[in-house]
Parts: structure tokens; C-alpha cells; sequence
């Protein structure tokens, strides 16, 4: 069956997750229609969520104003697979260590926002990743990128740290990046985050044509 | 667990074009203003910016006061990178390689080289390739963009009318390139070299442009939006995102209004939505009309 994507699109790179979820599915065999989500009601119907970057601050005011949190929290209750980058795993943590910042609490982890410095020290880096479809460091690109703290006593598995500390976590059908996978051509996190994750659930192709 | 020996740290590399092309992606659909002191900072981020514009006056009292137009105090810009988690850009004048080096060293996240402010040479723009801190530069129409873009801009906006509050020219701006980069995605090779040769830009920018149908860095409006149904408009016109200058400090309500624009901004395919966003905002800033404004008084022809 076709499944349907949803990124949250309030603010931030948007049409590079589309892309990339678009890639991901294709490589697959699976048919994706992906919708952008601006206002609430939209949610339910996504078989999977992107929450991309951008400004945390924004895009958090803006998923609560819009009504789209409790949406967002139902959508991983559910079991139903999310990938948030960047300000999306700021957004998605317990605690941004900032009150500017109302979080989701979707993974038991704290981030510190802009960890690696300001834009003049943002980089581009090969990472190893625990997880992908093979070995090859993936290309990561950290743009004022936060890390992520406590993860001890929480669920999250660490799947990639750059300079000892977390950039990639994963905890049940939730994959939170510090770097931004929609950025390059190498659809291996989305596929990671959708299709390969074992604790999430996500409508199977049907074998009857 | 990661095997962490895989992961060479030696490998980072900044001040890539994805890097900064990067940053820019991550402003879209949002709102970036201008502000002149921390108190503004302040009531920027909490109305949802995604960014702020630090400078010494607003657009609109450049025009008024007259005179050379510099870039701000770094100690004001300092200051306003310390109070807001969000990106802090700063403007340079046109041509002044040092203004953007002393903004780069004080940490702002990007530079816009920018015709609001006096420009500092006739002939060149800043070799923009040299920095590790991404630019956004104002433009015209195609052969505008392709030219910053080549010099290694990673972001374009409108220039549109600065300081008037008339949208005018940002919709005459943003309408020219769309309109260019349609008429380009209709020919054929050998039409796109001449008309490169026409616009005065690179032909392999030509081709990129045609091939994507869309430019290949951000492209945000600025220039004359004051109220949320000017950024709603700017949206209407496939602007990735919406700088506002004079429109939100130059308004009776500040706060109010920043908000409204940031909402608008996210709601701009919804009518009913940015009616209840527009009530009761108080007075819009007053402004200029555009077709009332003596030539010599426009910034738009700086920089071309």
C-alpha cells in the first residue's frame, strides 16, 4: 500500500525531508505521498513524521500554537516512526536546557542547543552510525547543532557521538539527529528512521497487485 | 555502541558550501528582523524569529536621518549576540571586505552585504568565497542573483524599497526573477548561453537555475513588508521566507505585530486564518509610497 509521510512544516528545511523521505521510500519499492504539516488534523493520517530543522524557538511555539503537539505525541504513542533533526530533536527531547524552548518529551534525553558553537563553527564531517544498511561513515552535516546530554537511566540508544558526546539517538520508533540528514543525497538515516526500525510500526507492502 | 575509533574528528570541515547554504536552508518559512538594540533581540525571538538582523538604525530612520549609512557598533552587535539563542546576522556595506571580517570576528551567523548601507565600492561586491560566515545579498532581478550567488552568496533576498513599508517593489522584484527563471526552463542550450551572455551572469548558473527550476540558494523577500498580509503576500509568491525591517519596530505594537507576521508567515495559504491574525494590531508603520520616491532617494540601484 502507499504509505503517507507528513513533515512538520511550520518552519525549517522542509522540502529537503520530502526529498529525502521520497529517495528513501523509492529505494524500497514503496510508494509515499508526502504531506506538509502547518495546521492540525493532518497528523492522524501520516504512517510517518519527519520534524525538520530550523529554528527551535519558531518551531516550537509554532507546534503548540497550531495545535499540532498533542498530535505529534499521539502519532509515537502510536508506535508510528519519527525523524527529528536538529531543532526537530531539540523539540523532541525532555529537556532543551532552555525555557524558550517548550519541548515534546518524546525521547528521555536532554540536548544542549548550539553545542558545537556558533554558524562560523558549524562542519561537515563523516560519522560512523550504528544501524545503517552498511559501514560507510555517513555524511553528517552540523549547522549550530545541539548535543545530546543524559542520556543515561533514559531508553535512548546511542547510535553516533561525535567528539564523546551523542549526536543520534534512537528510542523505540523515534531516531533524533543533532546533524541533518536531508542536507545530502544519502537517504541511509531515513531509511533507518522509517523502514529499518524494528520498534516502529509502519503499514507493510501488500503482495496482491 | 558506536565504535568511536571510525569516526575520524580530523575529517571536519567548515565553511563549506553546504555548510552555509545549509544555514540558510534552516531559515525558511521564517521570519528575520531588524533590531537595533538587545531589548528588540528580546522581543524578536520571543515572537517566533528565526533570526535577527542586528544594525544601528532601522531602514526607515536611514532614510530620514540621510548621511553615510555604516555597519553597527560591534559592541551593540556583541551585546545582541548575547541575549537571543537564535542566529545573529549584521550588515556590511557593499564592497567593504573589513566591515564583514569584523562581523564574521564578533561571531555573527551571517552577513548581509546590503544596499541599505552606504556602499563602500562602485565597482565589486566582497569576494564572499574568502569567508567561513555565510552571506545574503539583495537582488533585482536574475542576472542580480546569479552574480552574488557566483561570488558566493548563500542566500538571496528581494531588495525591494527598504524603509518605505511599501511592498511594492519586492512583489516587482521577486515577480522579475521568477518570471526569468520560467523563461529559461523554455529554451534551449544554446538560447540559455546567450541569454547568460544577456544577463551578464555565469552560463553554468544559467543552466543550474534552468535544470532545478528554482535558484539554487534560499530566496527570501525583504524590502517594504510592514504588515502580516504583505509577508502572507510575499509567501503567495514563492518567497522561501520574509525579512521585515522598519515594519515591526516602526509599528505602534511591536510585540503584536511580530507575532502576527511570524504567524502570518506560517498561515499565508489561509484566509480566514490571516484575518483573525491581522485584527487589532494598532497602527502599521507609516511609510513611503514607492511611486512617490525621487530616484536618487532609492537604495535599490546599489550594487547591481
Amino acid at each position: 500500500m502507499s504509505l503517507t509521510a507528513g513533515v512538520v512544516a511550520v518552519q525549517g528545511d522542509v522540502a529537503e525531508h520530502a526529498a529525502a523521505i521520497e529517495r528513501a521510500a523509492a529505494a524500497r519499492g514503496r510508494e509515499v505521498t508526502v504531506r506538509e504539516i502547518r495546521e492540525s488534523g493532518l497528523v492522524p493520517d501520516c504512517d510517518l513524521l519527519a520534524m525538520p530543522g530550523g529554528e527551535s524557538t519558531t518551531i516550537s511555539r509554532l507546534v503548540h500554537s497550531e495545535g499540532i503537539a498533542p498530535e505529534i505525541r499521539a502519532h509515537v504513542e502510536a508506535g508510528k516512526p519519527l525523524l527529528a533533526t536538529c531543532a526537530g530533536l531539540i523539540v523532541a527531547s525532555s529537556d532543551p536546557n532552555d525555557d524558550r524552548v517548550e519541548e515534546l518529551g518524546l525521547l528521555d534525553v536532554g540536548v544542549e542547543r548550539n553545542a558545537f558553537g556558533r554558524q562560523r563553527d558549524s562542519f561537515e564531517a563523516p560519522l560512523a552510525v550504528d544501524g545503517l544498511a552498511d559501514d560507510d561513515p555517513y555524511p553528517a552535516v552540523f549547522i549550530r547543532a545541539p548535543a545530546i546530554d543524559n542520556v543515561d537511566g533514559g531508553d535512548a540508544a546511542v547510535l553516533a557521538s561525535w567528539d564523546g558526546r551523542p549526536v543520534a539517538v534512537k528510542q523505540g520508533p523515534v531516531v533524533g539527529t543533532a546533524f541533518h540528514p536531508e542536507l545530502t543525497p544519502d537517504s541511509r538515516i531515513h531509511g533507518l528512521a522509517f523502514f529499518e526500525n524494528e520498534a516502529a510500526t509502519v503499514p507493510v507492502l501488500e503482495d496482491a497487485q | 555502541m558506536t565504535d568511536e575509533t571510525e569516526t575520524d574528528l580530523e575529517e571536519l570541515r567548515r565553511g563549506t558550501d553546504l555548510v552555509k547554504r545549509g544555514f540558510a536552508q534552516m531559515q525558511k518559512g521564517g521570519v528575520i528582523m531588524d533590531v537595533v538594540n538587545k531589548e528588540q533581540a528580546r522581543i524578536a525571538e520571543d515572537a517566533g524569529a528565526v533570526a535577527v538582523m542586528a544594525l544601528e538604525a532601522v531602514p526607515a530612520d536611514i532614510r530620514k536621518r540621510g548621511g553615510v549609512a555604516r555597519m553597527a557598533d560591534p559592541a551593540d552587535v556583541e551585546e545582541i549576540v548575547s541575549e537571543v539563542s537564535i542566529p545573529v546576522m549584521g550588515k556590511s556595506r557593499i564592497g567593504h571586505t573589513k566591515e564583514a571580517q569584523i562581523l564574521e570576528a564578533v561571531g555573527v551567523d551571517m552577513i548581509d552585504e546590503s544596499e541599505v548601507l552606504t556602499p563602500a565600492d562602485d565597482a565589486y561586491h566582497i569576494d564572499k568565497r574568502d569567508f567561513t560566515a555565510p552571506f545574503v545579498c539583495g537582488a533585482r532581478n536574475l542576472g542580480e542573483v546569479l552574480r552574488r550567488i557566483d561570488e558566493g552568496a548563500a542566500m538571496i533576498r528581494t531588495k525591494g524599497e527598504a524603509g518605505t513599508g511599501d511592498v511594492n517593489q519586492a512583489v516587482h522584484h521577486q515577480r522579475t526573477i521568477k518570471g526569468a527563471i520560467r523563461e529559461l526552463e523554455g529554451m534551449k542550450h544554446e538560447e540559455r548561453e546567450a541569454y547568460a551572455r544577456e544577463i551578464e551572469a555565469p552560463a553554468e548558473l544559467v543552466h543550474e537555475t534552468a535544470e532545478m527550476g528554482r535558484l539554487p540558494v534560499v530566496n527570501f523577500a525583504a524590502g517594504g513588508i510592514a504588515t502580516p498580509a504583505d509577508a502572507a503576500l510575499m509567501m503567495h509568491h514563492e518567497c522561501d521566507g520574509i525579512f521585515v525591517g522598519s515594519g515591526i519596530f516602526g509599528a505602534e505594537n511591536p510585540p503584536a505585530m511580530a507575532e502576527a507576521i511570524v504567524e502570518a508567515t506560517n498561515n499565508w495559504d489561509d484566509p480566514e486564518r490571516l484575518a483573525e491574525i491581522s485584527k487589532n494590531l494598532g497602527k502599521g508603520m507609516k511609510g513611503d509610497a514607492n511611486a512617490d520616491l525621487p530616484e536618487e532617494e532609492k537604495m535599490q540601484g546599489r550594487g547591481v
